[in-house]
């Protein structure tokens, strides 16, 4: 799915936990993420800490779209 | 350009009084084959050896194996711009001198020099185990420069060659085959209905004693250019390489190129034959987009519909037959591409260095880099001096009872890319 | 002559503990056969035997592989076994990766033969096909009764040490190993006959498959994010509340396109997650956590990104062919460029 989108000349970044299969299925701008059933999240911390997080994470992604990347590239 | 190849059939090789064929035995005058050759102020200790098809013997390290050959009607003489004058050969009528080879051997050129081995696992490998092989080996003098070393050698092999080549001369082949090229027009007329078929041709011309010469032009100094299949069969093509022993083309090959052999038994039947474009395979970039450019317009130029690319040697060169394959693709004519691969010793690596969708049919001649022990020999020509360093060989390769361990790069003919051989690689 | 012993690898699904709510329970030793392990065991007949199964949960092994692979080789090595056998895991993407994975480590560290079975989709083939021999199943555990034969053949053969054929011949999926072989006619023949093939628009197979280039090019990078339009896109199964479009829990044949357009937070009251592949608990709690609106529309308001666009477009990753995924990527990508999207936010669970 995500090469496709890219094909279409849009930069996509693939927030994802297990990144092989990212590596796999050919996302280019990969981020790795907390865990597979709370990419965004981690339950374990209180509600301000955990969106603290979501944010952290979301910026580094953001961030990746703006990173001039020549092949396959896991951002962390 | 019509073309009668007359082969001889010979049964058996040995030295006597005068060079003659006794029946289908070749004789040889070793004293007169000597002065034949000889004459050369860079080489001396020349020495020649027989080696038949089972015997105990290991030839290393080979520079080239040349069929005898000689021209009995038509123009010019065989291997013109090398032997004979300039003349524009391939028709009228050759002999070829089947089941016999020269093979030139003695102190490495390049580094990158072959073994034939008569008999064992190593003969399997090698397409010159099954030739009565005359051996030639000769010592470069002292201060020598490498590449009047290969000069050197590669006209005393020729000169072998064209000497013991007219001992057929005269003689009531065993078997004729005509083989006929016309012009492409009338080519195209001939049968309308079949696909035209031609056969890009690639040439190793790295330089560096990785040249080939075509009318004794090096063929890095060409652009490519069409021929008729039967110019090469009269020596228009030779080999001055020190390549990997595996896939380079002696001129052996070059005169019997098993493409051309091929097509030409396709020819009038399902396809139409229409002639053979000759390309380099050079060191920069601008030389191989300008050959593949080139390549893929005389493609178009000849009105084909189809075409084989053949390969010699490996690592850069993948990219010109990948640039060739992806060009003459694009110009709607549809290729198969023949090669072989250097998957590491376990097979588990990439096979090519380039490689394009568009490469959707390929024929491979085996993995280079596959390991093999050959067993000691009784007798040697030549030396394994050089085994541990030639393209293949390591450090350790030749072990104290004679036995060689080495990759079969280091064979003779063993992944020969024009499909000479019957070698391939499956996918496990 | 004794029977050999053979190691197995379940997930917490095939052992018959429990779905995604068991997904992370960690590594477990069971004494003997358990679930597909019967079929397997009663297939290597009087040969081998299964004396000990190993399970352990697809979220766990994933998100700890470190730990989980040191358990899961210490739980072995004591057996001593003759061969290893995981899974079969069919599409079951996480499942397939640790099934490859653990056979993999198992027959590089333990230097015990090792094999595995999944669908030819299945990430973990793509993964480790090249080390590890990956009989080829269905893509559903309906599937398990014609899986069965073919790992327990190729087994036998491992535990024999016999040679192994081709891909075809034995039914696991090709290592990419090049192998020399001498053909029955020579190579310029083969490759006249594969002109004379191609040219017909016949059959034929190449000698040589080219590597896998479908790589797309890198799309150039964003500049200032604050004049941007940003799209989010998931295959974590965020739906509106009841799934109206009934996008699948697995092997989804679908995707979802629903407005975000006033949405500040996606809230358990509004949204959830269709995928059957993980726990749901955590995206059904809080679908910002696979989806990240609320983040996004801080960072939209304080103007550091632009805008972010009015749709957003879920689908479920879980055993969702190649296939269908390109088919769904092509079209969300036309419309995203047609809507004037600058740039893609693609979560995946």
């Amino acid at each position: 799915m995500v090469k496709e989108i890219e094909r279409f000349g849009l930069p996509v970044v693939h927030v994802c936990t297990v990144v092989p299969i990212s590596m796999t299925v050919g996302a280019n701008r990969i981020v790795p993420a907390v865990a597979i059933p709370h990419p965004f999240g981690n339950p374990a911390l209180d509600v301000k800490e955990e969106k603290a997080l979501r944010r952290k994470l979301v910026e580094k992604a953001m961030k990746a779209l703006q990173t001039e990347i020549e092949t396959q590239t896991v951002i962390e | 350009m019509k073309l009668e190849l007359g082969k001889v059939f010979i049964e058996d090789v040995q030295f006597g009084e005068s060079t003659h064929l006794d029946g289908r035995i070749l004789v040889i005058d070793h004293a007169e084959l000597l002065e034949a050759v000889s004459g050369d102020e860079h080489l001396w200790k020349i020495r020649v050896d027989l080696a038949h098809p089972g015997e105990s013997v290991r030839i290393t390290p080979v520079k080239d194996v040349i069929e005898p050959r000689v021209k009995v009607k038509g123009h010019g003489g065989i291997f013109p711009g090398m032997l004979s004058k300039v003349d524009t050969v391939g028709n009228g009528r050759t002999h070829a001198m089947k089941n016999v080879a020269v093979v030139t051997a003695g102190k490495v050129v390049g580094f990158q020099e072959g073994i034939i081995d008569m008999s064992g696992i190593g003969a399997d490998y090698t397409p010159f185990s099954k030739t009565h092989n005359v051996v030639i080996t000769a010592e470069p003098k002292a201060g020598i420069k490498p590449h009047d070393h290969e000069a050197a050698l590669r006209t005393l092999g020729l000169k072998a060659a064209a000497y013991l080549g007219q001992a057929v001369k005269d003689v009531e082949p065993d078997e004729i085959k005509t083989y006929e090229t016309l012009a492409p027009r009338e080519a195209a007329q001939l049968y309308p209905e079949l696909p035209r078929v031609g056969y890009v041709y690639m040439l190793q011309t790295q330089g560096l004693l990785h040249d080939t010469y075509v009318y004794g032009v090096d063929a890095k100094k060409i652009v490519p250019t069409i021929m008729y299949p039967t110019e090469i069969m009269d020596g228009a093509i030779v080999s001055g390489n020190c390549v990997s022993a595996c896939d380079k083309n002696p001129t052996y090959v070059h005169l019997n190129n098993p493409i051309i052999e091929d097509l030409y038994e396709e020819h009038g039947k399902t396809l139409n034959f229409m002639g053979v474009i000759i390309t380099n395979e050079n060191v920069t970039l601008a030389d191989k987009e300008r050959s593949s450019n080139w390549t893929a317009k005389l493609t178009e130029f000849l009105g084909l519909d189809g075409a084989i690319v053949s390969q010699e040697g490996f690592g850069n060169p993948d990219t010109d037959l990948i640039m060739n394959c992806r060009k003459i693709e694009e110009k709607g004519i549809k290729t198969v591409i023949v090669t072989d691969e250097y998957a590491g010793r376990d097979g588990a690596s990439q096979s090519l260095a380039d490689a394009d969708p568009k490469a959707n049919a390929v024929i491979t001649n085996g993995n280079a880099n596959e390991v093999i022990v050959l067993p000691p020999m009784n007798r040697l020509i030549g030396t394994t001096a050089y085994v541990d360093s030639c393209a293949g060989g390591f450090d350790g390769s030749l072990r104290s009872d004679g036995s060689i361990e080495v990759e079969i790069q280091a064979i003779t003919g063993a992944t020969n890319e024009t499909g000479f051989v019957h070698l391939s690689a499956d996918a496990y | 002559m004794a029977k050999k012993k053979v190691v197995h690898y379940l997930n917490q699904f095939f052992a018959g503990i429990g779905g995604e709510e068991k997904a992370d329970m960690p590594p477990e030793l069971r004494e003997g056969v358990i679930g597909p392990g019967m079929a397997l065991n009663t297939a290597l007949g009087e040969e081998a035997e299964i004396v000990a199964t190993i399970v352990c949960g697809d979220s766990y092994f994933n998100e700890n592989p470190e730990i989980s692979k040191q358990k899961i080789l210490e739980m072995i090595k004591p057996f001593e076994p003759d061969l290893f056998l995981a899974g079969p895991a069919f599409n079951a993407g996480r499942y397939g990766v640790a099934c490859a994975t653990v056979a993999w480590l198992v027959q590089e560290e333990l230097k015990i033969p090792a094999l595995t079975g999944m669908y030819i989709e299945n990430p973990g083939a793509d993964l480790f096909r090249k080390a590890v021999y990956i009989v080829e199943t269905g893509n559903s555990a309906a599937t398990m009764r014609k899986a069965v034969p073919g790992m327990v053949s190729l087994a036998k053969k491992l535990l024999h040490g016999e040679p192994i054929g081709l891909p075809a011949e034995e039914g696991y999926i090709p290592r990419g190993i090049r192998r020399n072989v001498f053909k029955e006619e020579r190579g310029s023949r083969r490759a006249v006959n594969m002109l004379l093939a191609k040219l017909k628009g016949d059959d034929y197979q190449t000698e040589y498959a080219m590597p896998d280039f479908d790589r797309v090019p890198p799309a150039d990078a964003v500049g200032d994010l604050s004049h941007l339009k940003i799209a989010l896109v998931t295959s974590g199964g965020i739906v509106p509340k009841t799934n109206p479009d009934r996008v699948e829990s697995s092997s989804a044949s679908k995707f979802g396109k629903y407005s975000i357009e006033g949405v500040e937070d996606l809230t358990a009251e509004e949204y959830e997650t269709a995928h059957g592949g993980y726990d749901p608990v955590y995206a059904n709690e809080d679908p910002d956590r696979v989806m990240p609106l609320d983040v996004l529309r801080d960072m939209e308001r304080e103007g550091i990104i632009g805008h972010i666009h009015e749709f957003f477009y879920s689908t479920v990753g879980n055993g969702t062919s190649v296939g269908n995924s390109r088919a769904f990527g092509i079209r969300i990508g036309k419309e995203l460029r047609e809507a004037g999207v600058d740039a893609v936010l693609l979560t995946s669970t």
